[in-house]
């Protein structure tokens, strides 16, 4: 920590504010290549099985999953905690890192905060499908009603959940386009055409860059961080409250909170890394998105799967340790009885693979990060899919145990959940800055602020001397 | 009412922060400023107040609880009473997660209504600067050119040759008022 100097920038020294401008925004105004059209259209095609999955879901009940009387929730709710959990990468970039003053974020931020909004939206498409009667979903709302009024019941974890979920998405989405205005305002300062200028006008909302805006908007974003950061937390432990409040052993466990949080940002660094490998080829993001970024999001994936390791380790230890027959049956059941397979993956890819990371070679081998990345991603869904599948298949009563296999709808409802991640994610890259261009341009003039001492430059207050200002000039952008 | 105006333009934020600070000791009105990011100091050498929004938070968050456990309360305890499990009727500490998630939610929504509705009281220079940059790579320093004392050749030259500005000219706008 004590050795700024002497680590390399996060962005290109040199880099001017012009370019940022021109980088981020060109990217936008251009036509999208091939590569775009082809993963979009991939997309779609696979939203589109999604959409058919659901379709038949509907038309036909919900018999056509593999559910039965024991196993009452297995692929969708994986699906869901699985997505949840993607989405909190984003705020712990977004918001705690803000906190932190960790300034790598601000390549990262605007796409992992989308990415967070997205996986959301993905994550609420399968509490509502599961319902039998969608169609009745608005009954989770405690509103006046004509049934009595007949109340929800707020002592149940599902409906925590409804609110947990709801402020999720929603603080999120206000937290995101809040942070926007001021590249909408330069989309909007830089647009030509009618319908261009229009829509980016209306969307920057009279956005001036005024310092009394600034400073506004500085506020803001620190109090929305402030929010999301308990926020965050308190969404998985409410969904692992799902589990943690009822009495099946694999489930009844009150280190789940923690747990389930930890599991959520290893899983959404994972996909963070998935995708910003991606974006930073297709995009030609290299110079934003340096390997250093890579670098630091590694570590932050190794640090997180230690913590899940540990607390695998914690609940295998607990079963033993609390003497309990059923615990005890439940943990052997989950290491050596039918899902024995899917404890292995889970383990395999969030245990050991992860491990690889301590190497500083191998992080800065990008292909292998993406590799391992994708793999904690698979590692992440089996960990839902034993806890929640595995646990079911085998309680109490011997006479009740069912085994599971997911049929082609619910298969399908999975890639679709897939399809439509993508495809937001593709026109997110399409028609909104990708890179936080604002907070960017604040880190080239921090760092060029920082390097000053170090080259033996004089120090900004004593920057009159001509060669000084050149200096300045050409890294703020005053050369163009 | 047309008002008159010095535009003085900068390249990056040292000479623009030196500048303000140098116009303030002076007593020379300033009008605006604007830049591309936020820059560091550059409130408080304009001398401005900090935000009151943290109060909008506050405020936000604790009606989000009063509503989160009264709501609760209410339904659960008053008015169809269910005894579920025959846990008691008011059982507050099954309220706190519906209570917390209604304090972020009030907290936050309030904040970003504030605040979109105190900026939207357009900044104090006129709409008319759009488009100078101020969004790209620029950073605009606006001088009210009205008083007695006001020189613009002779502020241009200083704000040139003194803190680099690239350019001073004056413009005549429309009073956004």
């Amino acid at each position: 920590m004590t050795d700024h100097a002497h680590e390399p920038p996060w962005i290109r020294p040199g880099t001017t504010l012009r370019q940022v401008t021109d980088d981020v925004c060109g990217r936008l105004e251009g036509r999208p290549g091939r590569l775009w059209w082809g993963g979009f259209l991939l997309s779609l095609g696979m939203l589109g099985i999604g959409l058919v999955s659901i379709g038949y879901l509907f038309l036909t009940g919900i018999g056509v999953w593999g559910l039965n009387r024991t196993v009452g929730w297995a692929f969708d709710i994986t699906n869901f905690v699985f997505w949840v959990g993607i989405g909190h990468a984003g705020t712990l970039i977004s918001a705690i890192l803000l906190l932190f003053r960790q300034r790598w974020r601000t390549s990262i931020n605007r796409s992992a905060e989308a990415m967070t909004i997205i996986a959301v939206m993905c994550a609420g498409i399968f509490p509502l499908i599961h319902m039998g009667r969608p169609w009745f979903a608005y009954w989770v709302f405690p509103y006046p009603n004509t049934r009595g009024s007949l109340w929800v019941n707020f002592r149940s974890p599902l409906l925590w959940d409804v609110f947990a979920i709801g402020t999720y998405f929603t603080i999120s989405a206000v937290f995101w386009f809040v942070g926007m205005i001021p590249d909408l305002a330069t989309l909007r300062d830089r647009a030509k055409t009618g319908v261009r200028k229009a829509v980016y006008r209306a969307l920057a909302l009279g956005w001036t860059g005024s310092t009394r805006s600034w400073h506004r908007h500085e506020t803001v974003c620190l109090l929305l961080a402030g929010l999301a950061t308990p926020l965050v937390l308190s969404v998985h432990s409410v969904v692992s409250f799902d589990f943690a409040t009822s009495v099946l052993p694999g489930w009844h466990a009150t280190i789940f909170p923690p747990y389930f949080v930890a599991g959520a940002v290893f899983s959404g660094f994972g996909m963070v890394l998935t995708l910003m490998l991606v974006a930073r080829k297709v995009m030609a993001l290299e110079a934003y998105i340096t390997k250093r970024h890579v670098d630091v999001m590694c570590k932050v994936l190794l640090a997180m799967g230690c913590i899940v390791a540990l607390a695998y380790a914690t609940e295998l230890y607990m079963a033993w340790y609390s003497g309990n027959p059923y615990e005890q049956f439940a943990f052997r059941n989950r290491l050596f009885g039918p899902m024995g397979w899917a404890y292995g993956v889970m383990v395999l890819c969030n245990v050991l693979v992860p491990q690889a990371l301590w190497s500083r070679r191998l992080r800065g081998n990008l292909l292998v990060v993406f590799g391992i990345s994708l793999l904690v991603n698979v590692g992440m869904w089996f960990e839902r899919f034993v806890i929640i599948a595995g646990s079911l298949m085998r309680d109490f009563l011997p006479s009740s145990w069912a085994d599971y296999a997911p049929t082609l709808a619910e298969i399908g409802t999975l890639i679709g959940s897939f399809g439509l991640f993508f495809t937001l994610f593709l026109l997110f890259c399409r028609f909104v800055p990708a890179i936080a261009m604002s907070e960017v341009k604040a880190t080239i003039a921090h760092e060029a602020h920082e390097a000053a001492p170090a080259d033996g430059s004089p120090p900004p207050n004593a920057a009159d001397r001509p060669g000084a200002r050149a200096a300045e000039d050409a890294l703020a952008g005053g050369a163009r | 009412m047309t008002q008159r105006l010095l535009l003085v333009t900068f390249a990056d934020e040292h000479g623009l922060l030196r500048a303000v600070r140098h116009l303030r000791a002076e007593g020379r009105p300033i009008l605006d400023v604007r830049a591309p990011y936020p820059v560091h100091g550059l409130p408080e050498a304009q001398g401005l107040a900090s935000s009151r929004l943290p109060w909008v938070t506050l405020w936000g968050g604790l009606a989000g609880l009063t509503v989160g456990l009264l709501l609760q309360a209410w339904t659960s305890a008053v008015d169809w009473p269910l005894n579920v499990g025959g846990k008691p009727l008011f059982s507050w500490p099954a309220f706190v997660p519906v209570a917390f998630e209604l304090v972020v939610l009030f907290a936050g929504l309030a904040t970003v209504a504030a605040f979109l509705l105190v900026d939207r009281r357009r900044a104090p220079a006129p709409p008319s600067l759009d488009g100078l940059r101020a969004t790209d790579d620029r950073f605009l320093l606006a001088l009210g050119a009205e008083d007695a004392t006001y020189d613009a050749a002779n502020l241009e030259r200083s704000m040139r040759d003194r803190f680099g500005a690239l350019g001073a000219e004056e413009v005549f706008v429309e009073d956004a008022s």
